[in-house]
Formats: structure tokens, C-alpha cells, sequence
């Protein structure tokens, strides 16, 4: 019983993690409707800027975590303004081929600048070991990672049903035509959700540094499982995106816990189960 | 008008001169393919290698037995077979080099396997691990080690030391499925018992789920093998995390877990690792001092490692057999049987190539992570001397 607690708790974690950086990009496209791939590419430099804080300026980690999501998104809207604007009535390939042009230029120049080995965090002494209760394995900074993943999901969650901004955002994406005419700015609030969005991927990839590594190549690697936990999630959703992140990064380590022989497989058998079962996602909108 | 000849007929004397120079220059010139994987996640290992070739030609010159040589540089873009043969295609056929070099990982050695054969070519592995490469053609030399090579050694050592029961964690790929087998039929043979194994995604980043299993079974060692370049640091710290690595089991690996690039990243976590290998940076030799102190003047950003000196033997090697033909090294065959039983002094230690299976014979260290001077390092402690390949 305390192998599958312990079990969970990791899944829990990872599932964090991935809603974190999987979330942004949910709501854009739900919202846009523009594929941007090079959204692991945002967590990618998110990880990078807290790296540079850490070593360069000598900054403690968890200081570098709100100036990575503000940082990296102030930086998307830039991408936003010169080059995804241009596209937003396009067709699908063409958002990806541009997003996906972004994905391997911000690789090649993340090896140039900083090298292709792996970056180090310097984790403040409280957040590294674990402790055991009953036997069961609670490591710190997963707990940590449990912590903001919650705090995150509820931000926004309030964000969206409480907030004049949220009513703004979900009245523009009901009926865009009727919002303008009621005067909301959709430009703008769109913008500012993409910003938002980009920003929690770079959080998501500051954080992921002690989880998963950080190196060049995690841009790649990591669209692969955002994707899977926006297309399981379904687009637009907050709700689902938490659903599917945590669904997902608990069979991942279930499925290696229990099955290792099948180990990486179990993720994606599990996204087919539930893309079969639910096209649209577990809570989208469109079909 | 007859200005304009003279001027024409000028131009095209010069150019048929400037034409017909090169190849005069040619016939003194030995070149060199190198083929490696400079861009993707063996980035930092190819410049290890290209690190170690320049260092040995710039410390012996760049001229043998009255020959200059010439290297050419080529990229796969990581492991990519059909890129690495087209390449060598490329580098034989238009290039005419006299010698191929270089592969860190063995797909692309084993896809130029059938080239190099039809033209030919000899062709020196300066990293890929394999143990079957060199089987694939006669033409292949491989001056670095082989998985089974440093493995076999290490299960043998942890029987004679007490270790009684293993438990296997391996990264699921060619070499570490090697590591696990040849571990496995070693410590079988010599009374061990594995308890178990596992053999986890290559492209995995998370290595809680692994870590808690083998926590929860609770081995009295556990061996593991993954490729040393963003791995060992994830796996290391995981298993530090959950206590493991300051737990009663013992942890022995392959030394690309505790691999000198980036044995400092994975900080105390690697401490008292228990590996065994074929190079470590801490090695005391005169000529491996002499070594790492000119590779960190020159290249001063990483350690130079295995590959470093995979790359700096091979040349070593290749000098050494155009001297001993005397600058000639148009006879394949003469060149193949000069390689065969070559002696060579690495920063390493001795190394031999064996006449019968043209792979590497050297001493495989076993050594202990531990801090010298505030650094960590790869301390040998016990070594086993002429291992050859035992996949063979």
C-alpha cells in the first residue's frame, strides 16, 4: 500500500509539472486557435534565465522563479506582436511551421550561449531530501512542486470566474463579434493571455530544471508530453488541462513503477485509451 | 585584339598552373576523414574527441615520415546512420582520404561498416562502445574500450569484494543492453546472483519511478549503466533524493555514470560511487599529467575524458603506422597489418590492438569517486591489466 501512495505522490508531482507547463498552451490555442509549438521552447528559456540569475547574479532559486514567468512573457509578447499576428488567420500548417522554426532556432542558440551539457539549480537546503512518514517517500521538492501546481490551478480558476479581466476573456472567446461590440479590447486581452500563458511555461520550465534536467534538446523533448497533456486535457480548459496532466504523470510513474518492462509506453497507451474514448479531450470544447 | 589574346592566354596558362599545383601537393598530403556527431546531444562528446586529435597534432606537428596531414572535419547532426555513410561515401569518394576516424556512438560506425569495406579504407573508432563493430568489417581499428570490456572486470572485482547480489538498472539501447548481459554473465560465473533488472527508456527523464522500486526491493548493490551525456547527473541526484546513495547498497557502475565532464555536476551525490573504466582524469602517469595540464591550457572549459583520449590515441596510432611505412599508405593492407599488434603509451596507460580482432586490449581501472583538492575525481584504487574484449 505504501509502494502505490509513494507511487501516486511521485505521478502527483510529475502531474503538476506537466499541467504547469502544459496550461498556457492549452488556453491559447483553445483561445487563439493558433497552434504555437514553440511553447516548450518558452519553458526552455524560462530555464535558462533561472540559471543565468542564479549563477550569474547570484539569486536564490525560488527569487528567480516569478522573474522567469514575468520575464518570458513579457518576452513572448514580442513573438506575439512581429510574428504570430501575421499568422492568426492562416492555416494550421503554417502556424506550425513558423512555431516549429522558433522550436530549433531558440535550440541552436540556447547550445551556443550556454552550451549543451546540463545546467545545475541551486536548490536552498529546506527544499532537498525528503521525509517519511509511514514509510512513504515524500520528497521536498516534490511537495513544493505540489504546492505551487495547486496554487497555480486555483489562481487561475479564480482568475477566470471572479475576475472583470476572466469575464472579459471568456466573453470574448463565447462571442468575439458581441464582445468588441460591447467595447472589451479583445486584441488586447488575448495578448495578454498569451503572455500569461507563455510566462507559466517558463515557470514550468524553471522548475522542471531539478525534476528533468535542463539542457538544449529540452524544447523538443518536452513538446511531445505538452502535447499529450493538451490534446488529452482538451483546449481551452484549465479544468481539463489539470485533469490530464495529473492523470497522465500518474500513469507514467505507475506504469514505470509497475510494468517497467512497458515503462515510457504506458503514457501514450493511455492517451489513446482516452482520446478514443473522448476526441475533443476530457473537457473540450470543440470536436 | 592581340592584346587581348596574350592577356587570355596568360589567364589560362595561370589557372591550368594554379590547377595542376594542388595535386602536385596532393601526393604529400595524408588526409584525414573525421566524422562526428557535432551537433545534438553528443555535441560536447565530439569536441572531447576533435579536442584530443588537435591536441596530439599540435604536440607532435602536423607532418609524419615526410607527409602533412590533413584533416576533414564532418557532422552527422547525432546519431544518424544514413547521414554518417553518405558522409564517408562522400569523404572516400571525392575527398580521396587515406584514413576515416572518429564515431562516438556506434550506429554510425556500424553504417559505414559496408563502405568502408568495398573501398577499403581504414578506419579508426576513436569512441563507439559496441562490442560488434569491429566484427563488421576488416577494416575497422578501435582504439577506445568496449562496453563488455569495462563491464566484465567490474562484476568480477564485486564478487571477489563481498557482493554477493545485484540488482540491474540499465538504459534500454544497444550498449546498455551489452552492459547488462556481459554483467550479468560475469557475476553469474564468478557466484553472484541478480536479483533482478530493469532496463529504463533511453529518452526517460525522470528516474523517480526506477529509483523507488530499487529502494523498495532493497538489493545489496546495484549496477548501473547509462550513456554519459545528460543521464548520470538526473540519475544520481534522483537516487540522492531518496536516500539511496547513503544507504547500505552499494552502487557500482560503468564509468560513464561518473564520466570526468561531468562528474563536478553531479556533486556529492557521485561521492564513493564505486565505477570501473578504462581513463580517468586522475590518473597518475607522467604522460597523463603532461596531458590533462596542455588539454586544459589549450581547451580549458571541460576536463578532457575518454573521449578526449580516444581521440588522442587514435592519431597516436595512425602517426605511428605512417611511420612505420614510411609515409606510404596506399596499400590498405599493408596499412591494416602495421595497426595489428601496434603498442601504443596513452595518458591511459598501455594499450595494444589486437592482430586478430583489431579491437583495443588495455587495463581497466576500478575507481572511487572521491574529492582531491576540493575537486571530484575518478580515484583508481585496484586495476586489472591486458582485459581484451570479451564479447569476441
Amino acid at each position: 500500500m505504501t509502494h502505490l501512495l509513494g507511487v501516486l505522490f511521485d505521478g502527483l508531482a510529475y502531474g503538476m509539472l506537466l499541467f504547469v507547463l502544459s496550461v498556457g498552451l492549452s488556453v491559447t490555442m483553445g483561445l487563439m486557435g493558433f497552434v504555437n509549438l514553440a511553447h516548450s521552447a518558452f519553458a526552455m528559456l524560462g530555464g535558462y534565465l533561472s540559471v543565468t540569475l542564479m549563477q550569474r547574479a547570484g539569486m536564490p532559486f525560488l527569487a528567480t522563479l516569478p522573474i522567469a514567468f514575468v520575464l518570458v512573457g513579457a518576452f513572448s509578447t514580442i513573438f506575439e506582436r512581429t510574428l504570430y499576428r501575421r499568422l492568426y488567420l492562416a492555416g494550421e500548417l503554417d502556424q506550425v511551421l513558423l512555431t516549429i522554426g522558433l522550436v530549433l532556432m531558440t535550440v541552436a542558440s540556447c547550445a551556443y550561449l550556454w552550451g549543451t551539457q546540463q545546467q545545475e539549480v541551486n536548490l536552498p537546503p529546506y527544499l532537498f531530501g525528503r521525509f517519511s512518514p509511514f514509510g512513504i517517500d515524500l520528497g521536498y521538492y516534490r511537495l513544493f512542486l505540489i504546492a505551487v501546481g495547486a496554487v497555480i490551478a486555483v489562481a487561475l480558476v479564480f482568475g477566470l470566474e471572479r475576475t472583470r479581466f476572466g469575464a472579459q476573456l471568456r466573453a470574448a472567446v463565447d462571442n468575439q463579434r458581441m464582445a468588441r461590440g460591447l467595447g472589451i479590447d479583445v486584441n488586447r486581452v488575448f495578448a495578454l493571455t498569451f503572455a500569461i500563458g507563455s510566462g507559466l511555461a517558463g515557470l514550468g520550465g524553471a522548475l522542471a530544471i531539478n525534476m528533468v534536467g535542463l539542457d538544449p534538446n529540452f524544447a523538443t523533448k518536452y513538446l511531445v508530453y505538452v502535447l499529450l497533456v493538451v490534446s488529452v486535457g482538451g483546449l481551452g480548459s484549465v479544468g481539463g488541462t489539470f485533469a490530464a496532466a495529473v492523470l497522465l504523470g500518474i500513469s507514467d510513474v505507475a506504469g514505470k513503477y509497475y510494468v517497467p518492462e512497458a515503462g515510457a509506453f504506458i503514457i501514450y497507451a493511455v492517451m489513446v485509451a482516452l482520446l478514443l474514448w473522448r476526441p475533443a479531450g476530457l473537457f473540450g470544447r470543440r470536436v | 585584339m592581340h592584346r587581348i589574346a596574350s592577356g587570355l592566354l596568360g589567364g589560362l596558362a595561370l589557372a591550368a598552373l594554379a590547377a595542376w599545383a594542388p595535386s602536385v601537393h596532393a601526393a604529400d598530403t595524408i588526409k584525414i576523414g573525421f566524422i562526428a556527431e557535432f551537433s545534438g546531444a553528443f555535441a560536447d562528446a565530439s569536441r572531447e574527441m576533435d579536442d584530443g586529435i588537435k591536441l596530439y597534432m599540435k604536440e607532435h606537428g602536423d607532418t609524419v615520415a615526410g607527409k602533412k596531414i590533413e584533416i576533414i572535419r564532418r557532422d552527422t547532426g547525432g546519431p544518424k546512420p544514413e547521414e554518417a555513410k553518405r558522409l564517408a561515401q562522400e569523404l572516400i569518394v571525392r575527398d580521396n582520404v587515406d584514413f576515416l576516424v572518429g564515431f562516438v556512438v556506434t550506429p554510425n560506425a556500424l553504417a559505414v561498416a559496408d563502405v568502408i569495406t568495398q573501398a577499403k579504407k581504414p578506419t579508426v573508432i576513436m569512441n563507439a562502445a559496441t562490442s560488434i563493430i569491429t566484427a563488421k568489417s576488416p577494416y575497422f581499428v578501435r582504439v577506445s574500450f568496449t562496453v563488455p570490456q569495462v563491464t566484465a572486470p567490474l562484476a568480477v572485482w564485486a564478487t571477489k569484494n563481498g557482493v554477493k547480489q545485484a540488482y540491474t538498472m540499465v538504459s534500454d539501447y544497444g550498449p546498455g543492453i551489452d552492459a547488462e548481459t556481459s554483467f550479468k554473465n560475469a557475476f553469474e560465473a564468478n557466484g553472484g546472483t541478480v536479483v533482478g533488472s530493469v532496463r529504463m527508456p533511453l529518452t526517460s527523464p525522470e528516474f523517480s519511478a526506477y529509483a523507488q522500486k530499487v529502494k523498495d526491493l532493497s538489493p545489496q548493490a546495484i549496477f548501473v549503466f547509462v550513456p554519459s551525456n545528460d543521464q548520470p547527473t538526473q540519475l544520481m541526484k534522483t537516487f540522492a533524493e531518496r536516500g539511496l546513495t547513503t544507504s547500505t547498497i552499494k552502487i557500482i557502475a560503468t564509468g560513464d555514470v561518473t564520466e570526468d565532464a561531468v562528474l563536478e555536476q553531479e556533486g556529492d551525490a557521485a561521492l564513493g560511487l564505486i565505477t570501473s573504466h578504462h581513463y580517468s582524469y586522475a590518473h597518475d602517469s607522467q604522460l597523463n599529467r603532461q596531458f590533462v595540464a596542455a588539454f586544459t591550457k589549450e581547451y580549458g572549459a571541460l576536463r578532457p575524458d575518454f573521449l578526449a583520449v580516444g581521440g588522442y590515441d587514435g592519431m597516436a596510432a595512425i602517426y605511428a603506422v605512417i611511420e612505420k611505412l614510411k609515409g606510404d599508405v596506399s596499400d590498405p593492407e599493408k596499412v591494416m597489418a602495421a595497426f595489428k599488434g601496434l603498442r601504443i603509451e596513452s595518458p591511459r596507460g598501455p594499450i595494444v590492438i589486437d592482430p586478430e580482432t583489431r579491437d583495443v586490449i588495455q587495463t581497466v581501472y576500478i575507481r572511487k569517486v572521491e574529492r582531491v583538492d576540493g575537486k571530484l575525481v575518478n580515484a583508481e584504487f585496484d586495476k586489472i591489466e591486458n582485459v581484451k574484449d570479451p564479447g569476441k
